[in-house]
């Protein structure tokens, strides 16, 4: 009897290996083999110089030499994460401010809903297509509605090239990044606030303590794991950054590739300039980078999964 | 600065919070109504600057949009075919993998749980020149399987299927089945996947949008004018003589991209924004 059922849970749990086929299948196929193809082409060199192809030859690491010595991976990965940076520091900035106060029960705020929902929407938009409107609105001729505005409000008298200017270019990225961003980490946050206990706060209360002083002293120490996690994922969302610089330069990541980031410089090696041994290397450095945020992330969210077990 | 924060009463603190909440809402709006007013003006009427009313040419607009160069409507259908079919790929085959984690106990479960829970973050751009040599050696290029058939193995979509299965499917639901002499798979499909309906709808709409958005790895696969999806259009207009353009036309055919997703989700906000709080929290 007993050793019938075990054998029936047995022949059940088989029914484990069955159901994850699709996914080990499906991972194997399109993660697993291109990661180590991707590590493969790395060690070679391979690409089209005019008409001729030249490779693949195996090369060793060369490809990781030469792309930390020619400079341009590191100028881009400067680009990339100062427009992360701009679009951070807004971004964290109003969400915290705003989680606190949606979660803040004195406060009593009407239209909570309509907020929330107002400020998640950018979040869901084409960034491709965000990126081209905010190419036709900030154009630099007279087609474009924000230069007619400045000009009708006399704040400039001609039209400003908006796209031939550096700081320019690397603002609008980041604000377009932080308008995209901040709704979604603006909730997290809030999930995050409203797990902290409402002893503290009442504690924090009969103590006398001002809403900046809770803000400071309590709420911000205990989101601490929340916000290692916002930051890293944004960081790695970050050094993802494509289609918004790509849409807005055209590609070029102009003026004078000060808006090129590093999957616009991947993007160029794949199917651009065709070298798949220096692309090689640029997705395995990106992937050991990505990778070991990934490490710091899954330790924070586990730490914080026995927390609330605990709880 | 500590001081006067101390004086700050609740009513100013609620009046500064609702001046702060409206500026950032106009901020968050004010390019989807700029890009409704401009879609309904002429080519003319766009170049006399900004007015907040609508103008009557939309159809026009959409009409020249349709005869123009760019495919955009047969990219709406190819964009519409991609990410409806990666939906409900995604979440069915995810509620599996889910299913598999949480109710059947095998040697290796733990660790391939842990091993999603690891590649969850890792971006599909660093695997993408392997993606691609794969796709090309396969035949596969402008083809919609290698943007479909991926999202079979989605870790976030898993992640919270299995979160949401802990807390709806108890283990005992799935003996009495059996005790009934359902199979394992009838079990899935008929007791499982309803059960999980919510779940599944929240999911659908992310992997649809974020299908629908994906701009990255369709315009590495898709090369053929009729095969490609919106966004590799919308960059391609970016990408042409711009002067050239019927600015009408253009604002139409950035609108076409966006308003299908603003539409869904002012229908669906409130399961949205709770998704995001259920899903994102990861823990």
């Amino acid at each position: 009897m007993e050793k019938q059922k075990k054998g029936n849970i047995v022949r059940f749990n088989r029914w484990g290996y069955y159901f994850l086929i699709p996914f080990i299948v499906v991972y194997l196929l399109f993660s697993f083999i291109p990661l180590i193809r991707t590590f493969y082409n790395s060690l070679f060199e391979n690409y089209k110089s005019g008409l001729n192809q030249i490779g693949p030859n195996f090369v060793g690491f060369r490809n990781f030499v030469d792309i930390f010595k020619n400079g341009d991976m590191l100028k881009y990965f400067g680009n990339t994460l100062l427009m992360w940076i701009i679009g951070f520091i807004p971004q964290i900035f109003f969400s915290l401010l705003l989680g606190a106060w949606f979660t803040d029960p004195s406060l009593k705020l009407k239209c909570q809903r309509f907020f929330k929902t107002v400020i998640y929407l950018p979040n869901l938009i084409m960034a491709s297509a965000f990126a081209m409107l905010f190419f036709t609105l900030f154009a630099g001729n007279d087609s474009g509605p924000i230069n007619g505005l400045l000009i009708s409000l006399k704040i400039i008298d001609e039209p400003f090239a908006f796209f031939k200017d550096v700081v320019a270019v690397r603002s609008l990225v980041g604000f377009m990044n932080f308008i995209m961003w901040f709704g979604n980490t603006t909730i997290l946050l809030m999930a995050g606030m409203m797990g902290i206990d409402p002893a503290l706060f009442e504690a924090a209360e009969v103590d006398g303590a001002t809403a900046t002083q809770v803000f400071f002293k309590i709420t911000l120490p205990l989101l601490r794991p929340i916000l290692v996690y916002v930051l890293m994922t944004s960081l790695i969302g970050g050094l993802q950054m494509f289609d918004v610089p790509q849409v807005l330069t055209n590609g070029k990541g102009d003026p004078n590739r000060s808006a090129m980031t590093l999957i616009m410089y991947l993007n160029r090696h794949i199917s651009v300039s065709k070298n798949w041994g220096m692309g090689g290397a640029l997705s395995v450095v990106l992937f050991f980078v990505t990778g070991a945020l990934s490490l710091v992330v899954y330790k924070v969210s586990n730490g914080k999964k026995k927390d609330n077990s605990y709880k | 600065m500590e001081r006067k924060e101390k004086g700050m009463g609740i009513k100013a603190r609620r009046l500064l919070a609702y001046i702060v909440l409206i500026i950032i809402s106009i901020l968050c709006l004010i390019w989807f109504y700029i890009l409704f007013i401009n879609a309904t003006r002429s080519k003319g009427e766009l170049t006399q600057g900004f007015t907040p009313i609508p103008s009557t040419h939309a159809l026009e607009n959409w009409v020249n949009v349709y005869n123009g160069t760019l495919p955009i409507f047969r990219g709406m259908i190819n964009s519409l075919i991609v990410a409806l079919s990666s939906a409900v790929v995604s979440t069915y085959f995810s509620t599996m993998t889910a299913f598999a984690i949480h109710a059947y106990d095998f040697k290796i479960k733990n660790a391939v749980f842990t091993f999603i829970l690891m590649i969850m973050t890792i971006p599909t751009q660093v695997t993408a020149l392997g993606f691609i040599e794969l796709v090309q050696k396969m035949g596969l290029e402008d083809n919609y399987i290698p943007l479909i058939v991926p999202t079979i193995a989605a870790p976030v979509t898993f992640f919270y299927m299995k979160q949401y299965m802990d807390s709806v499917l108890p283990l005992s639901l799935i003996e009495a089945a059996r005790i009934d002499g359902a199979g394992e798979f009838r079990i899935f499909n008929q007791i499982v996947v309803p059960l999980m309906k919510p779940a599944i709808a929240v999911q659908a709409i992310f992997t649809f949008v974020s299908s629908w958005n994906n701009y990255f790895t369709p315009a590495l696969v898709l090369h053929k004018e009729n095969m490609k999806t919106l966004p590799i259009l919308i960059a391609q207009l970016r990408g042409a003589d711009f002067l050239k353009f019927d600015m009408g036309q253009v604002y139409m055919m950035i609108a076409f991209s966006i308003f299908p997703v603003i539409v869904i989700y002012l229908i669906l906000s409130k399961y949205i924004v709770g998704g995001v709080t259920l899903g994102g929290v990861k823990g």
